[in-house]
């Protein structure tokens, strides 16, 4: 039997408008638009929702045959006044989709001639218009796509002010709000891009919130600009494709790429640089988080060291768990990701020196299948990545930890931290505890100390 | 609290049963309006739904990756074998291949596929995309189904063309190809086909359990574990069954038609309609008292150990009020039933697709007072559940969050169902999923109990 290899199987990624979507729900006051067929929204709405077991409204534009033959401006424009009476957005994010870039739609011409009935009796929301055909690359790439488009067409210059962009790519609203934190520990004012860490985890509702409270204030995206510094989170984003780019390129805005702050080295250097963007010392609570850290680095060693391990995800979470594995001894044997920027294994190879010879494979475009039939050459220990995993998990009895993106079959995925310290003293315990756990599982003692 | 208006194009879309109400003209089986965040998916979803549980088929998702993951392992329909519908397969078409076509990817795609699987037919899905760039896959089909020498069916599901409705047309059309290529040597008279029945959580195995006692064969369920080889065969069956009305009825008709087997429509939700399901079958054999005797005989034994069970249920549950909001209408039916059974009243009455004599229907069985509501938004769901009050929300995942935001229990009645709520005793786990949720005293923290 040979695997399949035209089509793709069981994908390790999904299509780019969720990744818009999921950066819109991030935006203070904005709803979320698709311009395409109503099942792309309804779809992309399930899915989230059942990562974040929150309301996720997203409108559609409802392409019918109609539209597809003599364009979607119709429809568009209907549909913008539709969610403007019942939502009252301030601004609404609006993503392509297969089908309306296939028509070649101009929606930046159709918003324009839409605006142009805008009066102050009849004022509109700002619309906020992102590139994302779903046969180009993956949801990560709608997730940046949105944002580079908010900051295009909403941020402004002007006196630089004591204040730093927070660019952190798409992670949980647990770990946007730990990054919040710290930040303010530093006494650092910022944006943060997205921020959907009440959009989509937050408390509970005496009516319905059309449009859940919290998200970046639109008044804090125009002043991204005269930011003194971005931060982004990505080793593997084009200059082409990035919000904090593009501001650097329009207003002189350093920007400050970091990969995502996992393990103690890479969060080291995320605390050194506010150290250095604030020209204060760390705070004694991430001094603490990290003592702690360290020593439960001493206290699990043994039940991990040499483990193998498959990590799989968006690249930006792969390259860092990569880096946070050997770390702490485990072997990534396999480093996969469906996303495809062409810039993984380069990255890797940055990061870990000895990867042709440390028995660790690097692969991007990949889906399920292909890592499953990896796995069956490699023999790892544990699986990391998204639930997705699962099918492939359960077959090969291969015990997973879930982290990222999405979480459809555990509890409480929206809460999980990652970055930082102390996402990583919860990644860290959650792994040692899977080794445990399986260990105390299979063994035909079973002990009740470790 | 600002009150929610209903946008001008969904108007005629609700209605509140009211002594004084206008005559009863709902609006519906229309697209959905632009804008009004519709809980529909599409034409694709509709043939997704209704082909996905065939379990020994290769279902092909053929365009952008995005049909095929959101669609992956998504439903609740499990198989006593072979699981290949649990699999994803897209031909992820990238930009290069919307420029110069994708057929040759699918074509590859298919001969791999096949080759590496060994299904027993394979269905190939169009998205919004493939209606676009006018890929021939009749054709590319036709090819890989000469060479492989299994059927390899289109299923014309290109997600723009129509609604969820169509989707379910043009699935029916591909099973119809099938059916009819097998030999019916061995088929009984007293034999049925079980159509619109997806096997979530078994529950097609409850239901075939329960004929099968009456004597009954069943020659194939369609498409809850669903086999090629039993759907080639069918139309040896006497008798069509056919659940889910609305997705699969159109099957029904189209057998009835060539083969001249005649259908009955019924539900397998609630005492009063289970019930009816096994005697109307008993009905149609009366030629075979035998069948019949055997109907009561279940009847009477499954009712007599579940309603003991119901009782202290009904008790907790009496008065409370519930909204539903599903995809067929004709469910709505058999839940307005099953609420009755535990005392509970219905507050609203909604569907994605239901027609108007679904809602005609509803309307009848209703209670003044209640709203009826043809593919409705979180925004209208969310309107009416606070101003009637409502202690339940029955839909699926995308209503889920809607309930449990404003304090509302919830029960999950739909594809990603994990327990059987069909036959008698998916009445008794119906009883306990509202219970536990109704019930539940986490709700005395919700904001609209004082909570907060």
């Amino acid at each position: 039997m040979k695997t399949a290899k035209a089509a793709t199987q069981n994908a390790c990624k999904l299509c780019n408008p969720l990744g818009a979507c999921l950066a819109f729900k991030g935006i203070e006051k904005c709803v979320p638009f698709l311009h395409g067929s109503q099942g792309c929204a309804t779809y992309i709405r399930r899915y989230l929702i059942s990562h974040f077991k929150e309301p996720v409204d997203i409108a559609s534009s409802n392409f019918n045959e109609d539209t597809a033959v003599f364009g979607g401006s119709h429809n568009l424009k209907l549909g913008l006044t539709n969610i403007t009476k019942q939502y009252k957005p301030e601004i609404i994010g609006i993503a392509t989709t297969c089908l309306s870039e296939t028509i070649g739609d101009d929606v930046d011409m159709i918003l324009r001639e839409y605006d142009s009935e805008s009066s102050a009796d009849n004022p509109m929301p700002i619309m906020i218009h992102a590139s994302t055909p779903s046969y180009q690359g993956s949801h990560i790439d709608g997730f940046h796509a949105a944002m580079k488009a908010t900051v295009e067409q909403l941020s402004e210059g002007g006196t630089r002010q004591n204040l730093v962009n927070m660019f952190p790519n798409m992670v949980s609203p647990a770990d946007l709000r730990y990054l919040k934190e710290i930040l303010e520990s530093f006494h650092i004012p910022a944006v943060m891009l997205p921020d959907y860490s009440e959009t989509l985890d937050g408390g509970p509702w005496k009516e319905y919130h059309r449009i859940p409270k919290g998200g970046t204030p639109l008044e804090s995206v125009r002043k991204s600009g005269t930011a003194a510094a971005s931060i982004e989170f990505s080793s593997v984003l084009d200059s082409g494709k990035s919000a904090a780019a593009s501001l650097e390129d329009r207003f002189g805005v350093p920007r400050y790429r970091l990969g995502l702050p996992i393990g103690i080295r890479q969060s080291d250097e995320f605390y050194a640089l506010l150290e250095k963007l604030s020209e204060r010392p760390m705070p004694a609570r991430y001094e603490d988080e990290r003592r702690r850290l360290v020593d439960a680095y001493a206290d699990g060693h043994k039940y991990i060291f040499g483990k193998k391990a498959i990590v799989y995800g968006e690249e930006d979470l792969v390259i860092a768990m990569t880096f946070f594995l050997k770390e702490i001894g485990i072997i990534p044997v396999l480093c996969a990701s469906g996303g495809k920027s062409g810039h993984l294994k380069k990255r890797l190879a940055e990061l870990v020196p000895d990867l042709e010879n440390s028995g660790m494979k690097v692969q991007d475009g990949v889906d399920f299948v292909d890592i499953e039939t990896e796995a069956k050459e490699l023999k790892p220990d544990l699986l990391i990545g998204n639930s997705k995993g699962f099918t492939m998990s359960r077959k090969n009895n291969i015990p997973m930890i879930r982290i990222g993106f999405p979480i459809h079959d555990r509890f409480g995925g929206q809460r999980q931290h990652h970055l930082g310290y102390r996402g990583t003293q919860e990644l860290f315990d959650r792994i040692v505890n899977t080794v445990i756990d399986y260990r105390q599982g299979s063994s035909p003692v079973g002990y009740t100390y470790m | 609290m600002e009150k929610l208006e209903i946008l001008e194009g969904r108007k005629k879309q609700v209605y509140e049963k009211t002594k004084d109400a206008a005559t009863f003209d709902i609006k519906c089986e229309t697209t959905s309006l632009s804008g009004s965040v519709s809980q529909r998916a599409c034409v694709f979803c509709g043939s997704r739904v209704v082909l996905y549980p065939v379990a020994d088929a290769l279902h092909v998702v053929h365009g952008p990756i995005g049909c095929a993951a959101y669609t992956w392992d998504i439903r609740g329909a499990v198989s006593s074998g072979p699981e290949l519908h649990r699999l994803s397969f897209s031909t992820d078409l990238q930009e290069i291949d919307v420029i110069y076509g994708g057929e040759k990817k699918l074509y590859k795609s298919l001969i791999e596929l096949i080759d590496q699987y060994q299904p027993k037919a394979a269905f190939i899905y169009s998205t919004c995309i493939i209606g676009l760039i006018g890929d021939d896959i009749d054709a590319v089909c036709k090819k890989a189904s000469e060479e492989t020498e299994i059927p390899v069916l289109p299923v014309h599901s290109e997600g723009f063309k129509g609604t969820k409705k169509d989707g379910y047309k043009a699935a029916c059309d591909a099973l119809m190809k099938i059916v009819g290529t097998g030999s019916t040597d061995g088929i009984g008279k007293y034999s049925i086909n079980i159509l619109g029945e997806f096997n979530l959580a078994g529950e097609a195995w409850i239901i075939k359990d329960y004929y099968e006692q009456m004597g009954i064969e069943v020659v194939s369920t369609m498409t809850g574990d669903g086999r090629i080889d039993d759907i080639r065969r069918s139309h040896g069956a006497s008798l069509n069954i056919v659940q889910c009305s609305g997705s699969m009825v159109k099957l029904a008709k189209m057998m009835e038609e060539k083969y001249g087997i005649p259908y009955l429509r019924v539900s397998y939700f609630g005492i009063e309609d289970m019930s009816k399901a096994l005697y109307d079958v008993a009905e149609h054999f009366k030629d075979n008292p035998s069948i019949l005797d055997a109907a009561k005989k279940l009847v009477s034994r499954e009712v007599g150990e579940l309603y003991p069970q119901l009782l202290d249920i009904r008790q907790a549950l009496a008065g409370k009020k519930a909204a539903i909001y599903v995809g067929g209408a004709f469910k709505a039916f058999s839940l307005i039933k099953a609420l009755a059974t535990l005392g509970m009243d219905v507050v609203l009455a909604g569907s994605q697709t239901g027609n108007k004599d679904d809602y005609t229907g509803l309307k009848e069985m209703c209670d003044e007072g209640t709203v009826i509501v043809d593919d409705s938004n979180p925004v209208e769901l969310s309107k009416f559940i606070l101003e009637k009050e409502a202690d339940l929300l029955i839909g699926g995942v995308k209503e889920r969050p809607i309930a449990y935001k404003l304090g509302v229990g919830f029960c999950d009645h739909n594809h990603e169902r994990k327990i059987p709520l069909a036959g008698f005793v998916g009445m008794l786990n119906f009883a306990k999923e509202v219970y536990q949720s109704v019930m539940s005293p986490v709700w005395q923290f919700a904001p609209r109990k004082g909570g907060l």
